[in-house]
């Protein structure tokens, strides 16, 4: 496992210094991926260059596995890298080495035997599923596989701790699944602990456990994905999981906004509440996921004027979390249809504004 | 101008003139490449490394070292040749023929291979030595695979304008009877005005130097594993240009 205590980076110094990392204190435990995410700027590339040594932190410390590693002279430093794996941007792969002759640079590094090292090339490049591009140069390979090579690299010496900095940036969609499939599965072979710094919160969804939001080198929130995206006032849950704008419900309902994490709730509830209530339940907007195993629900719903204590209480006995929403503000002579293209406009880009946009939209509602 | 006429070397024996100076000029440009190189890939690498953001950055010493090359690439080599001769009478214990040549031309070359070594790391990008920094690499290590090896198109791209600019210096050296190509046609050719040496030497140095291009061309793309395609042979060549520039605008010869 690795841990930073009160990590601080300071550049500069006296009046025009600037605190880039202020205090960071985290940790990622053995099998855990722990992602960091944060807009340009929060700090995010000084925190990768700081875990994995290639900058001094001003004062904390990086604790990997029980010892204190920023404390080390330069030369047993150089030895204490290898216990971290780095996952780069996609530029990191040498141009004029192959896929395989990539992957054995830290062996040669290190002085590991030919023979050994081919061995252990072989392996690393048959884990990561590019046994057949072993002798391809970077130019032939497509992005996702240009960092199927870099992670081949990073695990090259055994670490038990992986840094992946920003190793999705760039990517297409696929790709992306690819890389992350590829992370958890290494995560659950091999007990790695997994620092995943990156800027993207749906990549976040696919492949953390954990995640903490850095803003201008402080941690303003961190938890469990599953935990925050059942806490309803957590910015970052919400970051994670984008509002979609909802259908206009009828004139004579009122919006709810249900949510749980929970798959004992019986995937009929909408069904199940209409008859509690007695009431038709209009469903206007909703998003069922499974993330790290846990069911996620996210709807909004209508309801005809109902006892509001006796919606919360209908929907607590199914396992639901409800609260009064409010409609989409769509004027009545807009159609349906309208209103879904609008729902989908706002899905792409919604993920970093979005809590921003959830703060956003009950005022203007209101207007 | 009978008199000179009746100089003149008939075209019959030019041959045994013109080839035994290739070969002197071969040998002293061979023996200055090979020091060049020897030293100028270290001196290079050390001058990247001290200036800011290398891997062991010391401004202080970084403008010293880079002032003594500046100060070696801005004297004309005539003038370079003719103020050191103390120097190289000490060293070689001579100042005519190939081994006197020898020593200001190696001075020059190096300046100018040095720039060339620090102009060809600058350009791989500054994202590997962290890479090899985070894989565990010593310093040397560093420099040999994360600077030096990924610069090695560009490094012998500049390696074929030094050598083509040390043939040059050859011939100026030539003017001093260090012998070779250079000391031909300047007796001959300028001195004499023989037409049919001034001739030859220039087809001589002509085809010498368009060989030393192409196998240097043939070379760069051999070592650049994205030249296979067409896209990247602009690229190799647009690398190419790139450095022939820039050795041009540093070039005081």
């Amino acid at each position: 496992m690795i841990a930073l205590e009160k990590l601080t980076k300071v550049y500069g110094q006296g009046p025009s210094a600037v605190t880039v990392l202020d205090n960071l204190d985290f940790s990622v435990a053995a099998g855990e991926i722990f992602a960091v995410v944060g807009p340009s700027g929060a700090g995010k590339s000084t925190l990768a260059q700081c875990v994995n040594l290639l900058e001094r932190p001003t004062s904390g410390s990086v604790v990997v596995n029980g010892e204190n590693l920023s404390s080390l002279s330069e030369e047993k430093l150089r030895i204490a890298r290898r216990r971290i794996g780095t996952i780069f941007q996609s530029d990191g792969l040498f141009s004029r080495r192959t896929a395989a002759e990539n992957v054995a640079l830290p062996l040669g590094y290190l002085g590991v035997t030919a023979r050994e090292s081919k061995k252990r090339v072989t392996e690393l490049l048959d884990r990561v599923g590019l046994s057949s591009r072993a002798n391809h140069y970077p130019h032939e390979l497509s992005g996702g596989q240009r960092q199927r090579v870099g992670i081949a690299r990073a695990l090259a010496l055994r670490p038990s701790i992986l840094l992946a900095d920003e190793a999705t940036s760039g990517l297409d969609p696929e790709s992306t699944t690819s890389i992350t499939t590829l992370l958890k599965e290494l995560r659950d072979d091999l007990g790695l602990s997994i620092l995943f710094i990156t800027h993207e919160m749906e990549t976040v969804l696919k492949v953390a456990d954990s995640v903490a939001r850095l803003d201008h080198g402080h941690i303003v929130e961190s938890g469990r994905v599953v935990d925050l995206l059942r806490d309803a006032s957590s910015p970052l849950g919400l970051a994670l999981n984008p509002v979609r704008v909802p259908l206009a419900g009828g004139l004579d309902e009122a919006a709810w906004v249900v949510s749980y994490t929970s798959s004992a709730v019986p995937t009929d509830w909408v069904t199940r509440l209409s008859s509690a209530l007695s009431t038709p339940v209009s469903l206007l907007g909703a998003s069922i996921e499974t993330i790290n195993g846990s069911v996620v629900g996210n709807a909004t719903i209508g309801l005809r004027a109902s006892d509001a204590s006796a919606v919360v209480a209908a929907a607590a006995a199914l396992g639901l979390d409800a609260r009064p929403g409010v409609l989409a503000p769509v004027p009545a002579s807009a159609a349906p249809d309208a209103a879904s293209d609008a729902a989908e406009n706002a899905a792409p880009d919604a993920a970093p504004d979005a809590a921003e946009n959830a703060a956003r939209e009950p005022a203007e509602v209101a207007a | 101008m009978s008199v000179l006429a009746n100089n003149q070397v008939p075209l019959a024996d030019i041959p045994a003139l013109v080839f035994p100076a290739l070969g002197e000029t071969l040998i002293m440009v061979g023996i200055v490449m090979a020091i060049v190189v020897v030293v100028g890939i270290p001196l290079g690498s050390i001058i990247h490394n001290l200036a800011p953001g290398g891997l062991f950055e010391n401004p202080a010493l970084h403008q010293v070292l880079s002032w003594i090359v500046s100060i070696g690439r801005s004297l004309p080599f005539l003038i370079l040749m003719a103020s050191i001769v103390p120097f190289t009478r000490f060293i070689t214990g001579t100042n005519i023929g190939i081994a006197a040549a020898v020593v200001p031309m190696s001075i020059a070359g190096i300046a100018f291979f040095t720039r060339i070594v620090e102009n060809s790391l600058r350009s791989v990008p500054p994202s590997l030595v962290r890479v090899a920094k985070a894989s565990g690499g010593s310093r040397l290590q560093i420099i040999r695979t994360a600077q030096l090896a990924e610069a090695i198109p560009s490094l012998i791209g500049g390696l074929t304008i030094n050598t083509i600019a040390m043939i040059e210096y050859s011939a100026i050296a030539g003017t001093i009877g260090a012998g070779g190509i250079g000391y031909v046609a300047v007796t001959y050719g300028y001195q004499r005005f023989d037409n049919t040496v001034m001739g030859a030497t220039i087809i001589i140095l002509v085809a010498t130097v368009a060989l030393v291009q192409v196998t240097g061309d043939r070379l760069v793309r051999m070592t650049t594993p994205h030249a296979a395609t067409a896209s990247g042979r602009r690229y190799a060549r647009r690398i190419a240009r790139a450095d022939i520039e820039a050795a041009n605008a540093t070039s005081p010869a």
